[in-house]
């Protein structure tokens, strides 16, 4: 029902790690491979992540399902790319009509589609294999987030799938006034505009009323939470981190030594 | 263990000319159980937002006093626990024992101590489920009953409950009062609000009504109060004890066909169903939770594309678009020949004003202004609703929503009227002019199908019953899938 449920068994190596820890380890990686525009670099860490799968307790065909919006759009720009590149360096490779593709355009356009996944890549593995009530227990206590915060966030985001929910019964309720924009676009966009602020009125009263229950369960008392989920960052926590840190340092490593190593900025 | 004295309390929120609540002086002692009624407008949710300490300083004005135990509830909120109407927005986790566990780590009960409480909690209310069960895949009466879990594991002295069962189905409602019965101890005080009167009074030992002006107009045993002013408060809307009112048959047979469902489904929601609605007939639609009959009702309005079988309009109710399935019809088409009233009425409400929203069907069938406005100003009358004209369809009171939410179906006159539990949560009052006006439109040549859970609107109303879920058998001369009963209900 909740589209952000784990997928993962959730016994596995590195599954079980700390969510603080499993975010950082996916920061790291992102992190320094933003800094970087070559294709090298990125496919030396895609390999590397593709490698790791298993040990979250994650099957390929399960990632593959979750992860295909972002082979989309890393497609896209691929083909974005290759297209309408304005420098057209290198030699050409292949012609049709006014597109040369060069081999300068098709290694930029490779270095880009591939650092999308190799960013994202780590985000989504992190997130189909951790609890959103882990993660904000292991903000709370590890990272000393506002408990405010992160448990008001967490209660908000419980409420998200009732929003598509309301989203139909709106639309279907609107059709029933006898209101529907047929084929006018600009009747659909105000019809559009008029469902979301219905929406929006509703999920602002349920915030409301979701609220005043909850401090009326005393989370608004201002005295110090206690925890009944331990959360622990552990040596193994630590070390996946550490692992990370290697693996980015590694991809960027190759890539220099093959020479192909670009940075961002400079 | 908990006292509450209320002292002239009053409460005015901020921006507001009149009075929420005012004049209150009431007593109420270590573990009595008090049932608080009044009109709607009479203050009661107020007057428990208050005992649990939730009406900030600076929201409102405040008169008298009002004490728990000696103390300003907002320095009390420990010593009181409150469960309200909408099971959904009072869960905050995703597993039902981490819900429970959330106030005790507001509190700051040591984590050692965390986990005997919750299970006590959810035995105490009988909740039948592993603590790692998910809190999205409970029924409403089990959401409701691991809510009262949640606040029972804070060890209220003073537990309040505001209407916990106006958001569900019979079955849902039961197994919330059970728990209630179970779980209150007799050291626990209790304030109950609830508009149904016969179902609480198990619960509860003492009456107190307060008076929609201010003040408190009866307070005593429950016998007593409602042998003295049982007649008063059925008028100002309360169901009191007492026989359920009398059938309103149609007088004629039923007419024209109006609207065919073959083997109509749309899986998993929903399976293969066959009926008949007919102009002059009230068709009610019953079955267990999650048997489709939602589904059904927006199936049947042309909102929903069927998934298996199809629905078809006869002449007398599509005319020259009877050829094509209502789900195709474009929406003023549809809106003018069959209405759908939504089980919320805050989903429908799409003008600003109470007018307007009425106003907007007639428009869009392309009607002169001149007849607009005599169709509005008709319904506005009919309905009760000509003081609020002006009013933003938002701010209604729920009895008024519903009976705008009926009115803007009403506004195009279509032939066939659609209701999803239109009589949910309503009072009394609402609910006799909801029977009157649909027993009105039937023998006028409607034809009305409503989806409820009601037992007593389906005994006054309803001249035809499906129940779905039951074994599907052929459709007979009358028409229809699993039916429970023929005429008249009798």
């Amino acid at each position: 029902m909740i589209p952000y449920q784990p997928i993962a068994a959730p016994d596995a190596l590195l599954a079980r790690r700390n969510p603080v820890a499993k975010v950082a380890a996916a920061l790291v990686v992102s992190v320094a491979l933003i800094a970087t525009v070559d294709p090298v670099a990125p496919a030396v860490a895609i390999g590397f992540e593709l490698a790791v799968v298993p040990l979250f307790g994650v099957r390929y065909a399960a990632l593959a399902r979750r992860a295909w919006p972002l082979l989309l759009s890393a497609l896209g720009i691929l083909c974005t790319l290759v297209l309408f590149a304005a420098e057209r360096t290198g030699s050409l490779l292949w012609q049709a009509g006014p597109v040369e593709v060069t081999t300068g355009v098709l290694v930029t356009a490779l270095g880009m589609s591939l650092r999308v996944i190799a960013v994202a890549l780590p985000g989504v593995l992190v997130f189909a294999t951790t609890d959103p009530t882990d993660l904000t227990d292991a903000l709370v206590q590890n990272v000393k987030a506002p408990p405010r915060f992160a448990i008001g966030a967490l209660a908000a985001f419980r409420l998200v799938p009732l929003l598509a929910l309301e989203w139909r019964m709106l639309s279907l309720a609107r059709r029933a006034r006898g209101v529907d924009a047929g084929r006018n676009p600009l009747a659909r966009l105000r019809l559009f505009g008029s469902t979301a602020f219905a929406l929006l009125v509703g999920a602002i009263r349920r915030g409301t009323r979701l609220a005043t229950a909850m401090d009326a369960r005393g989370f608004d008392s201002g005295s110090p939470r206690t925890s009944a989920r331990r959360q622990r960052f552990t040596g193994a926590d630590a070390a996946l981190v550490a692992g990370a840190a290697t693996l980015a340092a590694g991809a960027l490593a190759v890539s220099v030594a093959l020479g192909t190593f670009r940075p961002l900025v400079g | 263990m908990s006292e509450v004295r209320l002292r002239g309390f009053g409460w005015r929120h901020a921006g507001r000319r009149a009075w929420a609540v005012r004049d209150v002086d009431l007593r109420i002692g270590h573990g009595e159980r008090v049932l608080l009624l009044g009109a709607s407008g009479a203050g009661k949710s107020t007057l428990l937002a208050a005992l649990a300490g939730l009406l900030a300083e600076d929201s409102g004005e405040q008169e008298g006093t009002v004490e728990i135990d000696g103390l300003d509830p907002r320095k009390a909120r420990e010593r009181v626990g409150i469960v309200f109407q909408d099971p959904e927005t009072q869960l905050v986790m995703a597993r039902a024992g981490d819900d429970v566990a959330f106030g005790l780590e507001n509190r700051g009960v040591p984590a050692a101590e965390i986990w005997p409480r919750v299970t006590e909690a959810l035995h105490r209310v009988g909740f039948p489920y592993p603590l790692d069960r998910s809190t999205a895949a409970l029924s409403g009466g089990e959401q409701q009953r691991l809510a009262l879990a949640g606040v029972l594991a804070l060890r209220p002295g003073l537990l309040l409950l505001d209407e916990p069962t106006a958001n569900l189905d019979p079955a849902g409602a039961t197994l919330v009062r059970d728990a209630v019965r179970a779980a209150v101890d007799d050291d626990t005080t209790l304030i109950l609000v609830e508009h149904r009167v016969t179902e609480a009074l198990p619960l509860i030992d003492r009456v107190v009504v307060l008076e929609p002006g201010g003040g408190v107009r009866a307070d005593g045993p429950p016998a007593e109060v409602f042998a003295l002013h049982g007649t008063s408060l059925a008028d100002a809307g309360v169901w009191v004890p007492g026989p359920p009112p009398a059938p309103r048959r149609a007088a004629t047979g039923p007419g024209d066909l109006l609207l065919t469902a073959d083997r109509l489904g749309l899986p998993p929601r929903l399976v293969g169903t066959d009926l008949r609605v007919r102009a002059g007939e009230t068709l009610a639609v019953l079955g267990p939770n999650g048997v489709g009959k939602s589904t059904l009702a927006l199936l049947l309005g042309g909102l929903l594309k069927p998934g298996t079988g199809r629905v078809s309009a006869s002449p007398a109710l599509g005319g020259e678009h009877a050829r094509t399935a209502p789900h195709r019809w474009r929406a003023p088409v549809l809106a003018g020949r069959i209405g759908s009233v939504f089980q919320d009425p805050e989903h429908q409400f799409v003008r600003s004003t109470v007018f307007e929203e009425l106003a907007l069907g007639p428009r869009r069938l392309g009607q002169p202004e001149a007849a607009v406005r005599s169709v509005v100003d008709e319904l506005l009358v009919r309905l009760r609703l000509d003081r609020l004209a002006a009013a933003n369809p938002y701010t209604l009171s729920g009895g008024q929503a519903r009976r705008l939410s009926v009115a803007t179906a009403l506004a195009t006159a279509p032939r066939l009227l659609i209701l999803d539990e239109p009589t949910f949560g309503q009072d009394r009052r609402t609910w006799i002019e909801l029977v009157d006006l649909l027993a009105g439109l039937r023998d006028g040549g409607h034809g009305i199908v409503t989806v409820t859970h009601d037992a007593d609107f389906v005994s006054v109303l309803a001249d035809r019953t499906v129940r779905l879920g039951a074994e599907p058998t052929a459709p007979d001369g009358t028409g229809s899938a699993g039916v429970g009963s023929g005429w008249g209900h009798r």
